[in-house]
């Protein structure tokens, strides 16, 4: 029986667990953190299908197609929406409890970029419903799970370029510890928490499978591209969903007046948003003539977020939003069956790069997309452990992690790396942001390139063997300099605006020179970037 | 602004002494980590109260620190009846363990259309996000360790009230021993919930559907002696 690793419990690892057992792989999940409390927990907005109606496949596909803006496969696509409603019946048929029409069918929203209404939710818990559901269909499965552990290295046999497995760190002991298995899925999700308090994710969303792939030799796809989603809580950066424009929001300037198109795709309307914010000061998201009622059955988490961290209620007020980086595009680059350039080594959901999203997601194709590729990665991992099983290669990843966590406890501690974090996040948000240009970028890289040659100068203060964050939060922190300089490097190269990537130096597509993917690898520590097809 | 946090390596809670007003419980450890102490370690993640990593008890009393703005001299523990790690972090295998012996999952659901009210009679249990608030706060654990608990019994009617299920046999088999007839309806799980979720209401609501099924509360029947069977024909 092939073994499959899947590390990350979010939704796109429990898909693709639940699918590779269906397949007769022995699966065991490992994850930093616990399974339902991943960033699919945070997903609100829907899963796009078409379900009948006036809507057809065909729409589906050309509005994703068209929102990619050029960095979109159409195979994938076609791939993605064509299996959508059968995806949407499987996770009916586990429970997931879709809200409902007046005909008793499955609710369809319409969102951003969409020709038709077919995201389905459950109200604006969608995510979150989706993920607990999937969670209980796992225990029924007797699915292992090993919660609680870090990712440090994938590994791999340099000779054949073949994953072997991976290497933890127990943040309860401490202790370093390797997982062998026949298939390795990355389902480690995004990293938009570069970005800190200018982003809407989970803390935890710090690219680790990402970092740990490139190192382990793997490439990586479209990194510059990071989709900022236009309504996020001034302050704190909190998601306000793009239901509450699908349904009827309007977004007010600082004189209360319309400025833009609500349902535009996000890069659009958060450009838009950008834009009035440096003329005006600042924008608002109005949904008061929705009505309690409304706001109540509909958007009750909205409200909710909104008079914890604003201190305003929506339901007499205006929101105060700006846009925040939400979702993150690029991801190791995968093929058609979802494995790396290393063998065995396959990806799925948000840290990997399916190319369904192109230069810009549509909201309701990530769930979406987690489903439909978690059950088909799911699989394939299953099929190839089953086809070339691994071989116990001796290895010396572990001992060499190993002594890193023995090591980093001894790091000077000169330089404090949390003030270091918030400075990333916030030339990053200013300068990698919305809108970049040429001079802000190489500053920015300038200033990664120096935290790197600092990292021995600072480490983890607190030097505990046991549950120590301090230590988890530093080697994130590596992973989140690791990844900055290639999102970075990218930008600089791609020299044209398409979809979330906006050059103010540059505003024009250029197809002849840029119409292709930003790939990006190690050779012998240096990395490499280029432009395929 | 005061704060005193119970830490495993001490007797005495520790006091913080921060400059923050109007900010929620996180923020506030969050700026304790990163500037005056990076020992102290606890759970978060999504910082919006959907992840349910950060459920702590301030002055007796669990709350998700995302959700809570603190007041000068609140005193913050880890959650009860789960071992610490370390702080405020503790061991959160119960919630496997829990919901695997009540079986608290579907076992398939019909594809049929259902009404708007069918599914949102389910739209609240379906809420929970295993904060295990309700697990803390519960004062059943302190007699009997193996109890299903509030958590998982709200899961259950969740799954045997949902319209599109196809079988309740099992779960309802399954929270006879140890669940539904061992707990007070004490109600204390009800007020902590930061998903307004009454578990105490689910649980009662499983009671009757038992007895519907004729399933008899074992309490009952063993203050009786256990033997007599007022309704057997045998009599």
């Amino acid at each position: 029986m092939a073994k499959v690793l899947i590390i990350g419990s979010g939704g796109a690892g429990l898909v693709s667990a639940l699918s590779a057992h269906e397949s007769g792989a022995e699966v065991i999940v490992v994850s930093k953190t616990l399974p339902t409390r991943s960033q699919t927990s945070m997903a609100q907005g829907g899963m796009n299908a078409v379900l009948g109606g006036d809507d057809t496949i065909a729409d589906h596909i050309d509005d994703t197609l068209r929102s990619s803006a050029g960095l979109g496969d159409e195979k994938q696509i076609a791939f993605m929406c064509e299996n959508a409603p059968d995806a949407v019946r499987w996770c009916n048929s586990m429970g997931l409890p879709f809200s409902r029409d007046e005909s008793g069918e499955i609710a369809r929203r319409r969102l951003g970029g969409a020709s038709a209404p077919r995201a389905c939710y459950a109200q604006d818990y969608t995510g979150l419903k989706l993920l607990h559901t999937l969670y209980d269909q796992c225990l029924k499965a007797g699915i292992e799970f090993v919660n609680e552990r870090f990712l440090l290295n994938l590994i791999v046999d340099e000779e054949t370029n073949r994953v072997l497995g991976a290497t933890f760190l127990d943040i309860a002991t401490g202790e370093v510890e390797e997982i062998r298995a026949d298939a390795v899925v990355l389902a480690t999700g995004g990293y938009g928490a570069i970005y800190g308090k200018h982003s809407t994710n989970s803390v935890q969303a710090t690219g680790d499978g990402l970092a740990a792939a490139i190192r382990a030799g793997a490439k990586l796809a479209d990194l510059e591209f990071i989709q900022f989603h236009p309504t996020a809580l001034k302050n704190s950066s909190i998601l306000i969903s793009e239901s509450a424009r699908g349904a009827g929001g309007y977004l007010l300037n600082r004189n209360k007046e319309r400025f833009t198109d609500e349902l535009a795709s996000r890069d659009v309307v958060a450009r838009a948003i950008h834009e009035e914010m440096t003329k005006s000061g600042a924008v608002y998201l109005d949904i008061r003539h929705l009505g309690e009622e409304f706001i109540n059955h509909e958007l009750p988490q909205e409200r909710k977020l909104a008079q914890i961290y604003e201190g305003i209620d929506p339901v007499h007020e205006l929101i105060p939003i700006k846009p925040s980086a939400h979702y993150s595009m690029g991801g190791i680059e995968v093929d058609s069956e979802c494995m790396s350039s290393v063998s065995g080594l396959f990806a799925v959901g948000e840290c990997a790069n399916h190319k369904t999203h192109g230069a810009n997601r549509l909201g309701g194709n990530s769930l979406l997309e987690l489903v439909v590729f978690g059950r088909h990665c799911g699989k394939n991992a299953a099929e190839f452990g089953a086809k070339s099983p691994v071989l116990a290669l001796e290895n010396p990843q572990l001992a060499k992690d190993a002594n890193f966590v023995r090591g980093v406890m001894y790091f000077t501690n000169q330089i404090d790396f949390y003030q270091k974090q918030e400075m990333l996040a916030n030339i990053f948000y200013n300068n990698v942001g919305l809108v970049r240009e040429d001079m802000g970028l190489k500053a920015v890289l300038g200033a990664i390139r120096q935290m790197q040659k600092e990292l021995p100068f600072m480490g983890p203060k607190d030097k505990s063997k046991v549950c120590n964050t301090n230590l988890v939060e530093f080697i994130e922190f590596g992973n989140k300099v690791e990844l900055a300089e290639i999102i970075v490097v990218c930008a600089i190269s791609r020299s044209e605006s398409r979809g979330a990537h906006y050059r103010g130096d540059i505003p024009a597509r250029n197809d002849v020179m840029f119409g292709a993917h930003t790939i990006t690898w190690r050779e012998g520590g240096v990395l490499c970037a280029d432009f395929m097809e | 602004m005061n704060i005193s946090i119970q830490r495993s390596n001490q007797e005495e809670f520790q006091n913080y002494n921060v400059e923050l007003e109007g900010l929620t419980l996180l923020t506030v450890l969050n700026h304790i980590k990163t500037k005056i102490d990076s020992t102290l370690t606890y759970s978060h993640g999504c910082r919006s109260g959907v992840c349910g990593s950060c459920a702590v008890r301030v002055n007796g009393r669990e709350q998700l620190m995302c959700e809570y703005k603190p007041n000068e001299g609140d005193r913050i523990e880890p959650i009860r009846n789960v071992r610490v790690i370390r702080d405020l972090v503790v061991d959160s295998s119960p919630i496997a363990r829990f919901n695997t012996i009540a079986s608290a999952w579907s076992e398939g659901a019909h594809e049929e259309n259902v009404s708007e009210e069918e599914m949102s009679s389910i739209q609240t249990q379906s809420d929970c996000i295993l904060c295990v608030s309700c697990y803390s706060a519960c004062p059943v654990y302190a007699v009997n360790p193996d109890f299903i608990g509030p958590f998982a019994l709200t899961r259950i009617w969740r799954y045997v009230s949902d319209a599109r299920e196809i079988s309740s046999d099992a779960k309802m088999a399954a929270i006879q021993t140890n669940g539904i007839w061992d707990c007070t309806l004490c109600g204390e799980c009800v007020p902590v919930c930061p998903q307004n979720i009454a578990p105490a209401q689910d649980i009662r609501m499983l009671r009757t559907k038992s007895g519907m099924m004729g399933y008899q509360d074992p309490n009952m029947a063993s203050m009786f002696g256990g033997s007599l069977d007022f309704g057997s024909p045998m009599f």
